[in-house]
């Protein structure tokens, strides 16, 4: 009696305390997320990092000067200069506006933190979030001690860090936690099936419309995931109520926002939910007739209602098919429509093929940036099959659709981090809640507390408890070998839950087995952490607007770029326009506050194809094309000096290209052209042209390491008949380019 | 052949009519709430077949407040249902207080939208 009820008050007590360690081990990952990525800040400074970043920041500047309403209308006429562009709509306001709320917010604390430190501290932040974000949708699919594992993995993946170091302001630093969170909504409502949840999914999934393009992934994931449960006969009312309410309320949510706006029942990407709608409306027409009426009669009723229903499928399908038929993007946009044909980018599009993160990734790049978790993660495929539930399907399913994903392009990585973390934390935490147990059991002196501390980890979830834990004892070696141990997971699925604690006892594994593998493992996430740190202080946090290299006699600093925009705020008139390649159109703009032709956002390809025919003419014509622009100054990114690898001559096919598409007198071969002395760094051999003078720009200022070189255009030249003539005769036979020509200046 | 599936047809529908006349009256009363919405609905697509689509945001907000109600009340309807085992736990309160929010979120929504 008194040992029972003593190792109740020991039960609660330690639920108790187990929940304060799980707290305090949230805050501890919490705080690990957003120190790991401050590497950034200090080896550089605080400071907005590359390209993107410098455009958000500017319009969470322009947020915070100017209010919400002023920004809805914004016209901005500083960019893609005779055209301009309507900011309010055309950006995902999600990432400026969690920003400017923040600053807001502090401010009104008496906190008074400049906007930029606000900016540059917005995606460490939200790291912390999308951590706790994971540990809450783990816990749904495994148990707690999954989810603080998946927890800790994901606070410091190299793939997530390297979009989320403190300065790398972009839409996916909180595109990442809106991801998470939502999906642990979703499962969350499925396991509940209540409708408080259902709100807050939709309301989740609105705040990751106003982030990032990725949404779609949710949308079209979410149906497959309820198609999937359909299909194999897993159909539920909670199903119903997970996924009918965020169909209507996501699909209006989202056409709130003004990006989407119709889109969200316009195109076919969303269209994939609305035919699951459909069809999950059938489903469960379908079996509350099946509740309510004989089995005898319900088979004679079978027929009438899946011919009605089919025939009510068929019509819709017939509907959207017209729709498709009828929009204007013919559905689909490039972008989605590389991802489903990977080679469709390169073949019609180079302005998004031209981008690197649009590449595929390479092998390296996995294990670079997912590092074990890459080995982890067949074994946590495992772990969700044995006992599959409906939120364990749901990540196999995801999984599945990231690797797919992360294929075609490099930046989708980022998609496949939480999901590889997740299953991850679930192999791990299964395979070492089976070791110490085993472990505990063994060890005579312990083997009264060894049941509890077992249990510790995954008591939340009394359901999946004890199957789970008998199949995990093979899962372990999994690394190596998969394949046998899927074999031996077949068994226990196959025995009824019911004989837990004989189960436990077959589950128990040899002790010395059982201590090495603890070892080993703990081995394979030191070696994981130490990638990691490694990761974020070496590989991603590097600002690529203030660069370092390491030489024998020293560190040196390049901080050529600020120098240039600095010049151009400081030397040049308020209205001038600056040409330059569009990768550098939003620094300009944001830094030095100049009207620029094109910028990163490239909404209308044929204006950067001018910028590119301008870039790739020879000097008479780009000037004239300048001219006609209106533009002042060309601002040109040199890296012959110092040996920067990514400077414009790297980028001038791809002008080239872009020109070409558009004006079809740019032709590639022209340019590829072997004539010519320059220094080719990798052949070690002199190419290109050198000593020559331009004669109509003029250099106005470049930066200390020569890494940016600024031009005027000088005013035409009074018609004199023998000087026009020199002039003439001299661009015609040095045939070269205009940035050809500048950039061989300095030899 | 044909009598025959008609005679079967007669038999389902007497089936039908007899299991859900069971049902309580509550459950009724929803029904014939989703039901009006839905027939809301129709009308609101019929009359967009016939005059066009132009406020192309007022006629998706009126399709689509109606299409929601009508799928809140299905997810109501399922909740309170004392038949379904799964939602045993559920208040009928705390269901119907779940169902205002959601609606109150989803009419705040579409007045957001109809402008």
């Amino acid at each position: 009696m008194a040992a029972s009820d003593a190792h109740k008050g020991d039960v609660s007590m330690r639920n108790a305390f187990g929940s304060v360690l799980a707290f305090l081990i949230l805050l501890l990952i919490g705080v690990l997320a957003f120190s790991i990525r401050l590497f950034s800040v200090i080896k550089y400074e605080s400071v907005i990092h590359e390209f993107d970043p410098y455009f958000n920041y500017r319009v969470t500047q322009f947020l915070t000067k100017n209010g919400i309403y002023d920004f809805w209308n914004w016209f901005d006429d500083r960019t893609w200069y005779p055209l301009g562009r309507v900011i309010g709509g055309t950006v995902y306001p999600g990432l400026t506006l969690t920003a400017g709320t923040l600053y807001w917010l502090l401010n009104s604390l008496n906190i008074p933190l400049s906007v930029e430190t606000v900016c540059v501290f917005t995606a460490p932040i939200f790291s912390a979030f999308a951590s706790w974000a994971t540990y809450l949708l783990t816990k749904e699919v495994k148990g707690v001690g999954a989810g603080l594992t998946a927890a800790a993995l994901l606070a410091m993946v190299p793939s997530y860090i390297s979009r989320s170091v403190a300065g790398s302001y972009d839409n996916e630093a909180v595109a990442i936690f809106a991801l998470i969170f939502t999906f642990y909504l979703y499962l969350k409502t499925l396991n509940t099936g209540s409708l408080f949840y259902a709100t807050l999914n939709s309301l989740s999934y609105f705040y990751m419309v106003c982030s990032w393009g990725g949404y779609t992934f949710i949308i079209n994931l979410i149906p497959m995931h309820v198609l999937l449960c359909i299909v194999t006969g897993r159909y539920s009312s909670r199903l119903y109520i997970a996924y009918a309410p965020l169909v209507v309320l996501g699909t209006l949510l989202a056409a709130l926002v003004p990006v989407v706006g119709f889109n969200a029942v316009m195109t076919s990407e969303h269209f994939a939910s609305f035919l699951v709608f459909i069809i999950i409306h059938v489903v469960a027409l379908v079996y509350y007739i099946k509740g309510i009426l004989s089995p005898k009669m319900f088979k004679v009723a079978l027929a009438l209602v899946v011919s009605v229903g089919l025939a009510v499928c068929f019509a819709m399908v017939a509907v959207l098919i017209a729709l498709v038929a009828s929009s204007p993007t013919k559905g689909w946009s490039g972008r989605s429509l590389s991802l489903l044909d990977p080679t469709y980018a390169s073949k019609y599009i180079p302005i998004i093929a031209s981008v690197s993160e649009h590449q595929p990734p390479t092998w390296p790049s996995y294990f670079m940036d997912i590092n074990v978790l890459a080995f982890l993660i067949p074994a946590g495929i495992i772990a969700c099959f044995s006992p599959l539930s409906d939120a364990s399907s749901f990540v196999v399913l995801y999984i599945v659709l990231s690797v797919y994903f992360s294929g075609v392009m490099v930046r989708l990585m980022l998609v496949l981090a939480p999901a590889a973390c997740i299953l991850s934390g679930i192999a791990l935490s299964q395979a070492f809640d089976v070791f110490t147990r085993s472990i505990k059991f063994q060890l005579p002196s312990l083997s009264d507390h060894s049941h509890i501390d077992a249990g510790d980890a995954s008591s939340e979830n009394v359901v999946l408890d004890d199957t789970i834990k008998t199949d995990k004892s093979e899962d372990t070696p999994k690394e190596r070998t998969t394949k046998r141990s899927k074999k031996k997971e077949k068994e226990p699925v196959e025995k009824p839950p019911s004989k837990s604690q004989l189960k436990k006892r077959l589950s128990v594994l040899p002790f010395e087995a059982s201590i090495v593998a603890v070892f080993l493992l703990v081995l394979l996430v030191a070696f994981y952490v130490v990638h990691c740190v490694w990761a974020a202080a070496e590989a991603y946090s590097a600002p690529s607007i203030v660069l370092t290299s390491h030489s024998n006699d020293g560190l040196h600093v390049f901080d050529d770029f600020r120098e240039a925009y600095a010049w151009l705020s400081h030397n040049t008139d308020v209205d001038d326009k600056v040409a330059s390649w569009w990768d550098y159109g939003y620094q300009t703009t944001a830094m030095a506050n100049r009207t620029v032709i094109v910028d990163n956002n490239t909404w209308n390809n044929t204006h950067i194809a001018t910028v590119g025919t301008a870039m790739s003419s020879p000097e008479k014509a780009a000037w004239e094309i300048f001219h006609s622009l209106d533009v002042k100054y060309v601002l040109v990114v040199f890296g012959g000096l110092v040996g920067y690898p990514s400077d414009d001559i790297n980028k001038f096919l791809w002008m080239v290209r872009i020109g070409g598409g558009v004006f079809p007198h740019i032709k590639e071969p022209d340019y590829l052209r072997d004539d010519g002395k320059a220094f080719d760094r990798v052949r070690r051999t002199e190419i290109g042209k050198k000593y020559f003078k331009l004669t109509h720009f003029e250099e106005v200022f470049t930066t200390h390491h020569w890494m940016v070189r600024i031009y005027k255009l000088k005013p035409p030249k009074n018609r004199i008949r023998g000087k026009n003539k020199r002039s003439k005769s001299k661009t015609s036979s040095t045939t070269t380019s205009k940035r050809k020509g500048t950039r061989r200046n300095p030899f | 052949m044909a009598r025959s599936t008609s005679k079967d047809a007669q038999d389902l529908f007497r089936a039908l009519w007899s299991a859900y006349s069971a049902t309580p009256t509550n459950l009724k009363i929803i029904d014939l709430y989703v039901m009006y919405a839905v027939f809301t609905a129709l009308i609101q697509v019929v009359y967009m077949a016939m005059v066009g689509s132009f406020p192309f945001n007022s006629f998706l907000s009126g399709v689509l407040s109606c299409v929601g109600t009508a799928v809140l009340a299905v997810c109501l309807r399922i909740q309170v249902n004392k038949e379904n085992k799964e939602f045993k736990d559920l208040a009928p309160e705390r269901a119907f207080a779940d169902f205002v929010l959601c609606n109150l979120v989803l009419h705040l929504v579409i007045m957001n939208f109809l402008g």
